[in-house]
């Protein structure tokens, strides 16, 4: 497909959108479809063949618009007055409504109501703070477009970004506008995306020795990090399961600039949908010639593949991801090299995160500029958050970097839930830690999360109220990344399940200040000693928690050594052999 | 093209290739090691070697870190000793570590680097894993209790041997070395019975059937040997 | 200068560090001289006695008589000394750990590894109640000074008293001092 034909099938995707006066857009997340909506879609089709509404309006299965907690989500846009053909561009001509807690039960209500008042009992308001508070450009399609449709995703634009680097721009101008947006990474440590991109189109394939597979002509690789693996995090997943073409996009803009002809989007294995998405999209683009070879008319070939992860969550560190797509044990490696130098089979490999891939094709059509106006002086752009906790409305959202915590808890979120008070919230997952109340006004961008002993992360944020046991989270945490650490380095092998043991002691109130003068030691060392991220920011929860909530753990310890002493009772012995296999042990 | 570095203070020059541990070796200065074996490629999982260089905010290890132009290195700083004993102390915490009765006692990298660090006791929680002994090879033994997944073996049987009979199994502190798909070592039909694993072994893990409490003396100079004999027809140690 | 008041208690081990300790021979006349033993397996003295000044303690913390004497100990003396492997680390003693709880190791002992009359002994007072898993002795009670070996060479344990007597730090660095095993 070139460009012309781009636009051919965008104009009559276009119009054919305009000749029906409603649509109605089911979120098939996997939220929402765990909650059934899928049936909902089938029973809001067929109730409309029923009322011979079907030719004036058309069902969407979409990816997921945000407010998870109010799921499944039917959102309805129709045209008023029925002016159909002029409708297609003004937004005021359209009104919106949003459904929440739709049940297949409710399709006939909702479809009588189409032309009417809205269904007041399962209506809740668009223009609460949830939506309005929000930028959307990540996630500026998820709710919009049926992830399934390749045509829905070059309807609003899709592919257009790719077209124009491959026909109008050199790599290095691509790289260019990529350093000149700001964009920073966004699976974590904020590095700067344009600079890695500069770093692996410089990278000679020979400078290291390669061992790349026989079939393969690439020598350099580019890999879209889709291993989302902290808990109660689901940004990427969502961005995957409602605009897949949007990461196949991003990831040939970002093969051409750095000179790659194959990608790998690795994918945990846990994220079906995601998968079975992707696998579509990629069929989709390769049958309309924008993946394969010979994309859009030009020279430039760019395949890409799926690999599937299997569950181990050091595997989203990037030499242990490389390790895995290998087909070897999921475990990191020093840097450097890295990959950039030395990744996927010894090439130079681009390794970029879901989000940050979807950010390159609006860069691409918008300008370096318009991005770079959003944010602030070092973090440009937006970020999607996973929100979720003890806060009103849980659920995806984005939001301009340089927005306050405050701003996303109390008017995004709602406030806390269940009229409790505030106490903090935890970004980063695993690898982040707690901010508490007196940083709330504090702007969201890299430096400052840093600054107060968290990180950016990928995106998971969770709320916590004021019945949280601080020392409880950290214990969490650290049993998390005890059971996620690959073992091949001992400060996080070893070091995770000493700190692990210690955090529960204090739990079991049998801890003292010896305890806790050994966790902190395991802490500092842990951190500084650990071959990968996962190890250096194993003990991030602990210490965060230390930080400020530290009369908690103080509450905790006695000062006195007390061991946990169990002694068997001779009262409590069988005398009978023969019942000695039924016995119990009495402890493990 | 040499490079000029410090160590310590100290000015020498190496190859532009050579790692800090190789620099820091020709000038007679020592950095304890420990998943290193000379003779193997390094996969820097101990973290012994770590080693501070000025202008890094990261520690670095000296096994996999290349030398450069100007570096200033530090090995033997106050906070990398007490990283070092911490290391030490968590291995001897995460197994069944008993000195009194191995088969490697006196013979033991694990034990001279408890001595080189100063451990006289260890401030963790000793772990106590339940862990076999597998004994079903005719001339060699696995202790698990003994192992501290250093994978000196599970190199030396792929990198030397070729036979790549061993591996490692699980994740975390569960992680376990087996051979093939786990199965009792004398049943593996890739295994040579070639003994490499057993002269890597720094610890008490691998063993030659038949020895008893400090009788089983690892050879691991050989493995460096037979590279060197091999790739660069060097025959004299 | 009065001598200093001197104790050695036997817990969960084999006794090997006294034997250690009794392989000073004549030294063990220079020690004499020294301090006064008010506390030993080797010395009659039922109770353990206020006001010690070095408590060297071989064995590690295996049953409940072990647990009150601790703490016993820990109370009556100014330093508590680890005195062999199995007081610093569990070592032979704690070999019965990974096994599980006392009832495993009660049965491996007297139940399944014996032909006749197998029987757990259960009549109060005869075999003193385990704890479930066998602790070193600093995992109890703070302990000042720490002894590796298996046992400690005779060497290693005249060079510590050496310095305990002339009232130094005993310098615990290098193989002679600090092996295990």
């Amino acid at each position: 497909m070139n460009l012309e034909e781009l636009n051919a099938t965008a104009t009559s995707e276009r119009l054919a959108r305009t000749k029906k006066r409603h649509h109605l857009y089911v979120c098939v997340g996997t939220a929402c479809q765990a909650l059934n909506s899928e049936q909902i879609a089938k029973a809001l089709q067929a109730e409309l063949k029923q009322r011979g509404q079907a030719a004036d309006a058309e069902v969407k299965c979409v990816g997921c618009p945000g407010l998870c907690s109010l799921g499944p989500l039917v959102e309805i846009e129709s045209q008023v007055n029925g002016q159909a053909a002029a409708a297609e561009a003004k937004d005021d001509r359209r009104r919106s409504i949003l459904y929440q807690f739709v049940k297949p039960e409710d399709a006939g209500e909702i479809v009588a109501h189409l032309d009417g008042e809205p269904v007041k009992r399962l209506e809740t308001p668009l223009d609460q703070p949830f939506f309005t508070r929000q930028t959307k450009i990540v996630l500026e399609h998820c709710g919009k477009i049926d992830p399934e449709r390749i045509e829905d995703y070059i309807a609003v634009g899709g592919y257009q970004a790719l077209l124009k680097v491959l026909t109008e721009m050199t790599p290095q101008q691509v790289i260019d506008e990529i350093t000149r947006s700001g964009l920073r990474g966004r699976g974590g440590a904020g590095f700067p995306t344009g600079l890695k991109w500069g770093t692996v189109a410089k990278s000679d394939p020979n400078a290291y020795p390669t061992h790349v597979p026989e079939g393969i002509q690439s020598r350099k690789f580019v890999i879209c990090n889709g291993d989302e693996g902290d808990p109660g995090a689901f940004m990427d997943r969502s961005v995957m399961e409602g605009d897949p073409h949007r990461i196949l996009e991003g990831m040939a803009i970002a093969a051409y600039a750095v000179g790659a002809n194959q990608g790998f989007i690795y994918v945990r294995a846990e994220y079906p949908l995601a998968v079975k998405r992707l696998r579509t999209a990629i069929r989709q683009a390769q049958r309309a010639g924008l993946l394969g070879s010979g994309i859009g008319g030009t020279a430039f070939s760019f395949n890409v593949d799926i690999r599937l992860g299997a569950g181990a969550f050091v595997c989203g560190e990037e030499t242990a991801l490389i390790a895995s797509i290998e087909g070897g044990r999921g475990v990191p490696r020093p840097r450097p090299p890295f990959p950039a130098e030395s990744g996927l089979w010894g090439c130079p490999t681009l390794i970029n995160n879901v989000e940050t891939l979807a950010n390159v094709p609006p860069i691409i059509m918008k300008g370096a500029d318009w991005f770079a106006g959003i944010g602030t002086e070092k973090s440009k752009g937006t970020k999607v958050f996973a929100l979720t906790g003890q806060v009103k409305n849980t659920g995806l959202i984005e939001v301009p970097m340089g927005i306050s915590l405050r701003e996303i808890v109390f008017d995004i979120g709602g406030g806390i839930s269940g009229g409790r008070q505030f106490k903090a919230v935890q970004t980063g997952g695993p690898s982040g830690g707690c901010i508490p109340a007196q940083f709330l006004d504090m702007p969201v961008d890299y430096e400052s999360l840093a600054k107060v002993g968290s990180i950016m992360g990928s995106g998971g944020m969770i709320v916590m109220d004021d019945s949280t046991d601080m020392v409880e989270v950290a214990r969490f945490f650290m049993e998390f990344c005890m059971d996620e650490s690959c073992g091949k380095c001992i400060p996080c092998r070893a070091g995770t399940v000493q700190m692990h043991r210690i955090l529960t002691r204090i739990q079991e109130g049998r801890a003292t200040r010896r305890d806790l003068h050994i966790l902190e030691e395991l802490c500092d060392m842990v951190k500084h000693t650990s071959l990968c991220g996962l190890g250096q920011s194993a003990p991030n929860p602990v210490i965060s928690t230390l930080r400020y909530f530290r009369e908690e753990y103080e509450r905790k310890v006695n000062g006195e050594q007390k061991p946990e002493v169990r002694i068997q009772k001779p009262e409590s012995r069988s005398q009978n052999p023969e019942a000695r296999s039924q016995r119990p042990a009495i402890s493990s | 093209m040499p490079r000029t570095l410090t160590i310590n203070g100290q000015e020498i020059s190496a190859r532009n290739d050579q790692t800090i541990l190789e620099a820091a070796r020709d000038a007679h200065i020592h950095i304890p090691v420990l998943c290193h074996l000379d003779g193997l490629t390094d996969v820097g999982a101990c973290r012994m070697c770590l080693v501070e260089v000025a202008g890094s905010n990261k520690l670095l290890p000296a096994c996999t870190t290349r030398v450069q132009e100007g570096m200033e290195v530090r090995t033997d700083t106050q906070r990398l000793r007490a990283y070092r004993r911490q290391i030490i102390e968590l291995l001897f915490a995460e197994r069944n570590h008993v000195c009194a009765v191995c088969v490697a006692n006196g013979h033991c990298e694990l034990q001279n680097l408890g001595i080189e660090v100063g451990m006289d006791h260890v401030r963790y929680d000793y772990i106590f894993p339940k862990l076999g002994v597998d004994l079903s090879h005719e001339r060699f033994g696995m202790d698990h209790n003994r192992c501290i997944l250093c994978t000196r073996c599970v190199r030396a049987c792929d990198q030397l041997e070729g036979a790549h009979t061993i591996d490692v199994m699980g994740r975390g502190a569960k992680s376990l070395i087996i051979r093939d798909m786990n199965v009792p070592w004398g049943e593996s039909t890739t295994c040579t019975s070639c003994g490499k694993c057993v002269m890597a072994c720094p610890t008490g893990a691998l063993f030659k059937q038949g020895s008893t409490v400090a009788e089983m003396v690892h050879d691991a100079e050989k493995l460096a040997f037979l590279k060197a004999a091999r790739e660069r027809k060097v025959w004299n140690v | 200068m009065g001598k200093l008041r001197f104790a050695t208690v036997w817990m969960g081990g084999c006794s090997g560090c006294h034997m250690s300790f009794l392989d000073l021979d004549e030294w063990l006349f220079d020690l004499a001289e020294a301090v006064e033993v008010v506390y030993s397996p080797v010395a009659d003295v039922k109770t353990f006695p206020e006001n010690v000044d070095v408590t060297l303690v071989e064995g590690a913390i295996a049953n409940q008589d072990h647990l009150e004497l601790i703490h016993a100990i820990r109370k009556h003396s100014r330093l508590v000394v680890s005195f062999g492997d199995c007081a610093v680390t569990g070592n032979v003693t704690a070999m019965r750990n990974p096994l599980g709880g006392a009832e495993v190791v009660l049965d491996r002992a007297y139940q399944d590894a014996q032909l006749l009359h197998p029987q757990v002994p259960h009549d109060d007072g005869i075999v003193p109640p385990l704890i479930d898993q066998v602790l070193p002795v600093h995992a109890v009670i703070p302990v000042d000074l720490y002894i590796p070996g298996c046992p400690p060479p005779a060497k290693r344990i005249r060079a510590v008293l050496q310095a305990l007597i002339e009232g130094k730090p005993p310098e615990m660095i290098g193989r002679e001092m600090l092996k295990f095993g």
